[in-house]
């Protein structure tokens, strides 16, 4: 999701580029050009990304609000939202500790393995879910490395709740290490050293200056972590084994529902997972204009600092 | 407080940062310690504050092995190149972050502290930015605020990694004035890293030269200046002119031209290196005369009150470029024009005998 961010902070920065570009006569497009690519823009982006999100709602709501509510307040679809919410809530923190650091260590410190553990990291984006399930089952499953122990001990995580949090880390662990690299290594070790020499202790450094320096990039891989951990479905689908109200999450729930004909009620939970979709993607938005912002300063803080350059002694 | 350097040797991979450096720093005084980029000035400095770690060596802060204490308990002030203030703390919290890390029983309390944060901010005389973020200040207001910050700790000794290396030319020249002043005032051990050998000159009391992680030459700016120890020293201190010749009787020889030159101190018929600055050579233009080093004018760059001579070697020096630096009347005097050929008499050479890679 690196290629996410990097997307969207580079459309910010062009936008003063494409004003300027558009607005002299010398390098403005002809109006037709304009509109044509315009027009096949808008209406691929209809076609693909907004017409889907928009059947999902009518899709949803096709029975009334009665059959809506009621295929939300099914007994089944509560446990899927409540498994869903405790994967997220085990994998989420998990991941922020990890994640953080996993960042520290590869931009602050130089260790043999360095370069293995980058391309780790990438790992869960890499690989099908689908096959990061099968491990699972592999290693903790009946017939698995550790089948026979873990059965000794009465304990189950295939088709049951450990094994799906377990997929979810797995899964959603590069949103949070991802996105702090590149800012971390950016940001350098200077005001960690200077800190120490002022006679910072090492929770002290970490505390007051490390973390306030990286706390909307954190945020904003843990907005995506969390998104991701809500909607995984191939990895956990392996592993779950659909146990209604006992392993199903939302997204399973939602496929079992449609493989039963039951496309309203299908639709009605999926719009949960929509709704979820949306609230991320106004979260990442109101980071990213935080982040984007150069200083906790006030908005007047750009134009001020020209003027105190040029009056400073 | 004194600090002293002990033997100390530091490789980054094969490459040989400091090797084997012995320094006496004595207390009260501000160093600089002069060198082109890695010659192991920084890491030099960073392994004082014991940001770095020597493979070998010892540092004694006054007289005491500091060599296993920990950064934070050396006590030692450091300012960085790029300021390394803190981006998301106002000038204020910067100042007072030293202060308030302190363990419990030994932190001030607030009011103390916010009275000597002001008392800091008065003296590098930026009380009035007290409120503002460091993205908000220019480059030599940010420098002064991480030496405030450096400051407030109380430090035994400051030590500065090229602190007006990122400022443009005339803030530079003020604030070296101004930590100069500052430094009259404060009387700590300073030490100051940087590749400027103007600033060094000019602000240091005693000026350390470093080439290739050793020290080449310890001296006040006048004794460096004046008696460079080594060929090195004589051509980073300033432009220079280098004639290679051999030394003969009264003169020496460069290629078939003699230059009049007691020869003290070096053996007869010994390759040398022989140095003059611009100002130590005259042109002379009468063509009687058979001493001196035949040379043709390139360029002639007038502007000021001083002017610039380029010359080319032609006789023995062939391939050679010398400068000359005159009064500007002198041009004019002896009528210089570009392309004539004249022969250069150095009023002063400083000789080495030649070694394998001297210069």
């Amino acid at each position: 999701m690196t290629s996410l961010s990097v997307v969207s902070s580079s459309i910010t920065q062009g936008e003063q580029g494409a004003s300027r570009f558009d607005g002299r006569p010398a390098t403005r497009d002809p109006a037709a050009l304009k509109g044509l690519i315009l027009a096949s823009s808008m209406a691929f982006f209809a076609m693909f990304l907004l017409l889907p999100l928009v059947a999902v709602f009518a899709e949803a709501l096709r029975k009334g609000w009665a059959a809506y509510g009621a295929a939300l307040w099914d007994p089944d679809a509560l446990s899927a939202v409540r498994l869903t919410l405790l994967a997220a809530a085990i994998a989420v923190p998990l991941n922020l500790v990890f994640g953080v650091a996993a960042a520290w260590a590869i931009a602050k410190f130089t260790f043999p393995g360095k370069q293995l553990l980058t391309t780790l990291i990438d790992l869960p984006f890499s690989v099908s879910p689908v096959v990061v399930g099968l491990i699972y089952v592999l290693v903790f499953g009946v017939q698995g490395w550790f089948g026979s122990w873990l059965a000794e001990h009465d304990l189950k995580v295939i088709f049951a709740v450990p094994g799906i949090v377990l997929a979810t880390i797995f899964v959603t662990f590069p949103f949070v290490a991802r996105e702090l690299i590149p800012l971390m290594q950016a940001q350098g070790k200077e005001e960690e050293e200077a800190a120490v020499v002022l006679g910072a202790r090492g929770w002290q450094v970490f505390w007051h200056v490390t973390l306030p320096n990286i706390k909307w990039g954190l945020l904003y891989g843990v907005i995506l972590c969390n998104a991701r951990a809500m909607g995984e479905f191939g990895a956990v689908s392996v592993v779950s084994g659909h146990i209604r109200g006992l392993t199903n999450t939302l997204p399973l729930h939602v496929e079992i529902l449609y493989n039963e004909y039951q496309f309203a009620a299908a639709f009605a939970v999926a719009s949960l997972l929509a709704l979820l979709a949306l609230v991320t993607l106004g979260l990442k938005v109101w980071v990213e204009s935080r982040s984007g912002r150069p200083k906790p300063g006030n908005s007047q803080s750009a134009s001020n600092s020209n003027l105190f350059e040029a009056i400073s002694p | 407080m004194s600090i002293q350097v002990r033997q100390i040797h530091k490789q980054f991979g094969s490459f040989v940062a400091l090797d084997e450096v012995s320094i006496d720093f004595p207390s009260g005084q501000l160093v600089a310690l002069l060198g082109p980029s890695g010659c192991g000035k920084t890491t030099l400095l960073r392994v004082i504050a014991g940001l770095e770690h020597a493979d070998s060596g010892q540092v004694l802060l006054d007289g005491q092995d500091a060599s296993a204490t920990n950064v934070r308990e050396r006590q030692v002030g450091f300012v960085f190149q790029h300021y390394a203030l803190f981006r998301h703390m106002t000038v204020f919290d910067n100042v007072a972050f030293g202060l308030r890390m302190k363990p419990r029983r030994q932190r001030l309390s607030e009011t103390r502290i916010h009275s000597k944060v002001h008392e800091l901010l008065g003296l590098v005389q930026l009380d009035w930015l007290a409120d503002r973020f460091p993205s908000q200040l220019s480059g030599g207001q940010r420098q002064r605020i991480a030496l405030a910050r450096a400051l407030a700790v109380e430090p035994r000794v400051l030590l500065l990694d090229e602190p007006f290396g990122a400022l443009d030319a005339k803030v530079r020249k003020e604030l070296r004035r101004w930590l100069r002043k500052l430094h009259d005032e404060l009387h700590i051990t300073s030490i100051f890293v940087t590749h400027d050998q103007e600033e060094a000159l000019e602000v240091a009391d005693q000026v350390v030269l470093m080439n290739h992680g050793r020290v080449e030459q310890i001296g006040t700016p006048e004794e460096v200046y004046r008696h460079p120890a080594t060929p090195f020293v004589y051509g980073f201190l300033g432009a220079v002119n280098l004639f290679h010749g051999r030394v003969d009787g009264e003169g020496l020889w460069v290629g078939e031209d003699r230059v009049p030159h007691s020869s003290g101190g070096v053996n007869q018929g010994a390759e040398v290196l022989a140095y003059a600055r611009p100002h130590e050579l005259e042109i002379v233009t009468d063509r009687e005369r058979m001493d001196g080093v035949a040379a043709r004018i390139a360029r002639i760059r007038a502007f000021g009150a001083s002017a610039r001579v380029e010359l080319e070697g032609t006789n023995g020096s062939t391939g050679a470029h010398f400068e000359v630096e005159l009064a500007q009347v002198q041009v004019a005097e002896l009528s210089l024009q570009e392309g004539q050929a004249v022969r250069l008499l150095p009023s002063r050479l400083r000789v080495f005998e030649r070694q394998g890679a001297g210069g």
